[in-house]
């Protein structure tokens, strides 16, 4: 995946004289994660540059510079390096478009290697979407697979809206056969990853693997789940995983934050607003625990596994105890 | 053989603690080693844009206390650092204001109307800012700086000699942002002049509570900027040291952060109540300083401009206040649709129903 992004910066930056990318160490060094490998000794400096080690600095400059007409590309090295840019984003990239009726438009992205499970140390696992899906203006996607992070990072660099491009850094080493450049289906609808009859899990970005990891196990036990991408988690395509909640009437969503006040809890609410009569049973999340990220040591026991998983699945089966429940 | 440490630029000089004066508060000329006041039509240009500025702060402080602007944020007493940092761009050169400076858009062209549109509510900016050269009216502090810096950027790379100035206050110069945005400006060299506009009163916070350092313009040294303090009451001096300022940064010499000394004679907005925190005699201080008399006995004195002529600028203000008050009479029919029209490129499928909603409740009363 990491060299889908890659190649995805490369034939964008290419292609458009106005995209630029730019941060700390994504110059000679290649980035920490070598995402933008090759791109200064390609393109030269004017294209892909260190920056001072500032995130808001970062993030405010390239909406200065989209509104001059270029297209930037930047990138925060670790979620949690991104916090100190979140009044530019909030405030301003958001929201420039609105404010201005559409006079000036911010087409910028903003690369943010998110989640856990590379044994990082503090600050450098979180998942931070529910921050940046809060804030209408924003497009915030995450790729599942090396195909759609090469096409969902090229669309994010075309599109007029500013994008949070959040890609799950423990799947960088991803390996999926591609012939690029491909096009994989337009980022803000989701996609069956594999369909099924029995139950739908909902998963994006790292989870994507482990919900489909998941559903190959069920199997061999006789279950017939259907795996749904999200993709592009703001705005939401609530219709596409409506419509398969619909088919198969029961709905787990899976992510790697904390369940609390977490995106799990959107898609619950609005897939029981939209499939009440057709659910057979609550729909249940499943995620991280409500804790700060843990140390490298313990990060296993947060973040959700195929078990955690299936062990949902078996709670979705147990209609005589829901009804049991009933007074 | 690598080293790491290239950096060879001249050491800047630090800022001088005495403001530059041009002319005095008796609206004398004041001699000065560096810097000369502008041609006699520029002093003349200078003094219009601040009477019709003046009037224009009275004007919406009349409509704030009637209710018809929902705030204003006054910037009496502050014209000769507005209108003399403004009047230093060229036409091609962009303006970044802060919520205080609508005097200086006025004076940058944008409409005045549109100008109030923010405080007015009827939307977050009431213009185009491409048209004006003038970036939305900033109400976060200093965050609005380091997008000057992106800009100016960007324009240096399409081959555009493109300027900018931010107006800050004293206050925003303790954000974490102003310090980013300084850093970023003088690493990659871009043509921006950060205009500090030191009033005195970050609300009711005085500025010996909000920073150690000698003066504002000395945190330019430790980026490698120079600094400039500039007498911010005395619009020749201001707008010969921005002038200056923005050429040098053209010209390579990286940007500058210029501190003007001024006063914010009328509250922090119509709603503060400055009697809590300062004395009268501070502002009766400041009032004797003030920026229009003094640039209109230079002018006198100098034969620049006689009773006719000042009748004239005290008639463009006035057309100006009026045309304000006339065109606030109406209240404007805002559209409720609007609301979901410019959040992205295309309107969202979920953002579509809550628009057929909204009507829907509407179509209800």
């Amino acid at each position: 995946m990491g060299a889908a992004l890659n190649r995805a910066l490369h034939d964008a930056v290419a292609e458009d004289p106005d995209v630029v990318v730019y941060g700390e160490d994504v110059g000679p060094l290649g980035g920490v994660f070598r995402v933008t490998d090759g791109l200064t000794s390609t393109f030269g400096e004017e294209r892909c540059f260190d920056s001072p080690l500032a995130e808001s600095g970062i993030v405010g400059t390239a909406i200065g510079m989209a509104m001059y007409g270029l297209r930037p590309v930047v990138e925060m090295q670790f979620d949690a390096f991104a916090y100190p840019a979140f009044e530019q984003v909030v405030s301003h990239l958001a929201k420039m478009r609105n404010r201005t009726r559409g006079a000036v438009t911010l087409p910028v992205v903003i690369r943010v290697p998110y989640g856990g499970g590379i044994g990082g140390v503090e600050h450098h696992s979180d998942s931070s979407e529910a921050y940046y899906t809060h804030t209408p203006g924003l497009r915030v996607v995450t790729p599942g697979t090396p195909a759609d992070a090469y096409s969902m990072l090229r669309e994010a660099i075309a599109v007029d809206d500013p994008v949070v491009f959040l890609e799950p850094k423990r799947r960088y080493w991803s390996r999926q056969a591609v012939n690029l450049p491909v096009r994989t289906e337009p980022m803000e609808r989701s996609v069956v990853r594999r369909p099924g009859t029995d139950v739908t899990l909902i998963a994006y970005g790292p989870m994507v693997e482990t919900a489909l990891e998941a559903a190959e196990q069920a199997a061999s036990e006789g279950r017939d789940i259907e795996v749904v991408d999200l993709r592009q988690l703001a705005p939401f395509d609530d219709a596409a995983v409506a419509a398969s909640v619909r088919r198969t009437g029961r709905a787990v969503v899976v992510h790697e934050a904390s369940v609390f006040g977490g995106y799990g809890a959107e898609v619950a609410a609005r897939l029981t607003e939209q499939c009440f009569h057709y659910l057979e049973a609550p729909v249940l999340r499943v995620g991280g625990l409500d804790i700060p990220y843990p140390p490298p040591k313990l990060e296993e026991h947060h973040l959700p596994g195929v078990d955690r998983i299936l062990a949902a699945v078996d709670r979705l089966q147990w209609e005589s105890e829901w009804v049991e429940g009933r007074e | 053989m690598k080293y790491t440490d290239e950096r060879s630029r001249p050491v800047p000089p630090l800022p001088s603690q005495e403001p530059v004066r041009l002319v005095d508060r008796h609206g004398r000329r004041h001699e000065h080693s560096s810097f000369t006041a502008p041609d006699p039509a520029v002093l003349a240009e200078l003094h219009r844009a601040m009477v019709i500025g003046r009037r224009f702060n009275q004007q919406a402080s009349t409509l704030a206390r009637q209710g018809r602007l929902a705030v204003y944020p006054s910037s009496m007493g502050q014209e000769a650092s507005q209108v003399g940092g403004v009047l230093a761009l060229s036409e091609r050169d962009w303006l970044f204001p802060s919520y205080r400076d609508s005097v200086a858009m006025v004076t940058h062209g944008v409409d005045p109307v549109e100008t109030l549109t923010l405080f007015r509510g009827d939307w977050h900016s009431g213009y185009n800012p491409h048209r004006y050269r003038c970036a939305p009216q900033c109400t976060p502090l200093a965050t609005n700086a380091s997008h000057a810096v992106g800009l100016t950027y960007a324009a240096r790379r399409k081959g555009r000699d493109v300027a900018a100035l931010v107006l800050m206050g004293d206050g925003a110069t303790s954000e974490g942002d102003a310090h980013e945005a300084y850093n970023f400006a003088a690493v990659w060299n871009t043509p921006v002049v950060f205009l500090i506009q030191n009033n005195h009163w970050a609300i009711s916070v005085p500025v010996h509570r909000q920073s150690a350092a000698p003066t504002l313009a000395h945190k330019a040294v430790g980026y490698g900027m120079r600094g400039y303090n500039v007498d911010g009451n005395d619009a020749a001096a201001v707008h010969a040291v921005v002038k200056h300022a923005l050429a040098e940064a053209r010209d390579g010499g990286g940007p500058a952060i210029v501190e003007a000394l001024t006063y914010r004679i009328d509250p922090h907005t119509n709603s503060d109540a400055p009697q809590r925190y300062r004395d009268a005699a501070e502002v009766e201080y400041w009032a004797e300083r003030d920026p229009l008399a003094r640039m209109e006995a230079l002018l006198r004195n100098e034969q620049v401009v006689d009773d006719g002529l000042l009748e004239i600028y005290e008639r463009d203000g006035e057309k100006v206040a009026t045309a304000v008050r006339e065109r606030m009479a109406g209240e404007d029919k805002l559209d409720p649709g609007s609301l979901f029209t410019d959040v992205y490129a295309a309107v969202p499928p979920a953002l579509e129903q809550q628009r057929r909603g909204l009507a829907e409740e509407l179509k209800g009363v």
